[in-house]
């Protein structure tokens, strides 16, 4: 087996809109080591959650091929996928979707009882979780009743509650105040650093960069620039006045 | 190459989704008795109808002279067999089909409203098979619930409406038996209509993709 837990190979994505062809995304390629930090750069409309739904199953390449830990997702049936999507990945959304009519308890657990773990223990592992991102004290609350910051902590408690490979996160902090945001952004490089998993992260966020083993920016549905950790903390320095006010 | 390391997930058991839907039925429950209104309403007119259909009946069956001058001062033809004419029926009819049409059309307005939920459910692991579950339920819950509601408000409507004309000749001549046989008439076509009028909807929901968790409303 690879090194690699993801591979994308010349990912392409068209939408169909009506007479018009819309290139989300024009043969993106990416190699994602175990237990690697994965910054996704890019404006809005690059295609950074176009990317996401590829590699994550959600939906399919018009062309290309995604693997994860070796096996082609394209030749995975619906319930093979969803063994996935429960198993081996944890979502983590720019607005949260956390179930409005379920307390934060409740959504945690939601997911351990899709992985076939009964109800009773399932609250128990998302009690435990819920404790680990700081809000023990918040079980039986309703979203709407807890803060943007805490929602995203729940939303990181239910995508880590079945002990996933790779967590997937579509810009989340940007919803959140800057002081918040940071404080997600050290949430989950403590859980990556305590669970070790692989973090795939897009973001338009300088400073999600500090945390990152590799940033990918992406422009147009295209790789523009690949960069390892040595080669952009130097540029982050210089980005950093400009973007975080 | 086989996939020997990744499994078919599987189905959630239709107890567990039933807990789910209850409760979110319940943190709903505003949402849940605005739907519940139409049902309510077709059937407590339907079960109104079939009893005071009975009551009227058996106070004529009494056969009972000044008793049938309350009858017919309230215009009740006491030569006839039924109290219930054709142009009755026809509204009764018309009054469940809003009913199950109502049913539909708010189910898929709240499945339209649920669309992101439905798509993060299946991120987390949910098959269709869980949607199609929780969405019957919920909505067969809502219909049965509101069934039973309408049953007795019906129920109380007819024997107040007789209690004001014709006194207490209502309970001298209560007929008991036709006033649970009728309300188990409207059990059954309120809960008929109600379960069938899941369906549609709840195969609705499960053909939402996973995809529609990632979309972000400008
Ligand atoms: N379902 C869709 N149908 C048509 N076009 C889409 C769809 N999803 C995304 N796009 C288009 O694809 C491009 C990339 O979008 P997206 O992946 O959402 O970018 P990002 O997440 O980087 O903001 C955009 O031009 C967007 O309008
Ligand atoms: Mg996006």
């Amino acid at each position: 087996m690879s090194d690699f837990i993801i591979t994308a190979k010349d990912v392409t994505k068209v939408y169909i809109m009506g007479e018009e062809e819309v290139h989300a995304l024009r043969g993106i390629s990416m190699n994602i080591k175990r237990g690697e930090y994965v910054s996704i750069m890019g404006p809005s409309g690059s295609g950074k959650s176009t990317f996401f739904n590829m590699i994550g199953g959600l939906d399919t390449p018009t062309a290309g091929e995604v693997t994860m830990e070796g096996y082609k997702l394209s030749e995975l049936n619906n319930r093979q996928l969803a063994w996935v999507r429960c198993h081996k990945i944890g979502f983590i959304f720019q607005g949260f979707n956390l179930i409005p009519a379920m307390t934060a308890l409740e959504n945690v657990a939601i997911g351990r009882i899709f992985a076939g773990v009964a109800p009773a223990q399932a609250r128990r592992d998302a009690a435990d979780v819920l404790e680990k991102v700081g809000l023990g004290h918040r079980l039986d609350h309703l979203p709407s009743e807890v803060s943007g910051g805490q929602q995203q902590r729940i939303a990181i408690a239910r995508a880590l509650v079945n002990r996933p490979a790779i967590i997937l996160a579509d810009e989340p902090t940007g919803n959140l105040d800057l002081k918040t945001g940071q404080e997600i952004i050290n949430l989950l490089n403590e859980m990556k650093r305590e669970l070790d998993i692989t973090i795939i992260s897009a973001t338009h966020d300088m400073k999600m960069l500090s945390a990152s083993d590799t940033v990918a920016w992406i422009k147009d549905g295209a790789v523009e620039r690949l960069a390892g950790k040595g080669e952009f903390e130097i540029e982050v320095g210089s980005i950093d006045g400009q973007t975080v006010a | 190459m086989a996939n020997h390391n990744i499994e078919e997930q599987v189905g959630i058991p239709w107890g567990i989704a039933f807990t789910v839907s209850w409760s979110g039925l319940k943190r709903r429950f505003m949402r849940s008795l605005i739907t519940m209104a139409g049902v309510i309403l077709a059937i407590a007119f339907l079960a109104y109808m079939l009893i005071s259909d009975k009551i009227i009946v058996a106070l004529v069956a009494a056969k009972d002279d000044e008793l049938n001058d309350l009858l017919q001062k309230s215009n009740v033809d006491i030569f006839a067999s039924s109290a219930t004419d054709s142009m009755m029926l026809l509204l009764i009819g018309l009054s469940l089909l809003t009913c199950l049409v109502g049913i539909i059309n708010s189910m898929l307005m709240a499945v339209t409203e649920r669309v992101k939920e439905i798509g993060t459910l299946k991120c987390l692991g949910a098959l269709d098979s869980f949607i199609v579950k929780t969405y019957f339920i919920e909505s067969s819950l809502q219909g049965v619930i509101g069934t039973i509601i309408g049953i007795i408000l019906g129920l109380s409507v007819a024997v107040g409406i007789a209690l004001v004309n014709y006194g207490a000749y209502t309970f001298s001549y209560l007929p008991l038996n036709g006033i649970v046989i009728s309300m188990l008439a409207a059990l059954v076509i309120g809960s008929g209509i109600s379960v069938f009028a899941a369906i549609g909807p709840a195969y609705f929901a499960a053909r939402k993709q996973p995809v529609e968790a990632m979309r972000v409303e400008e």
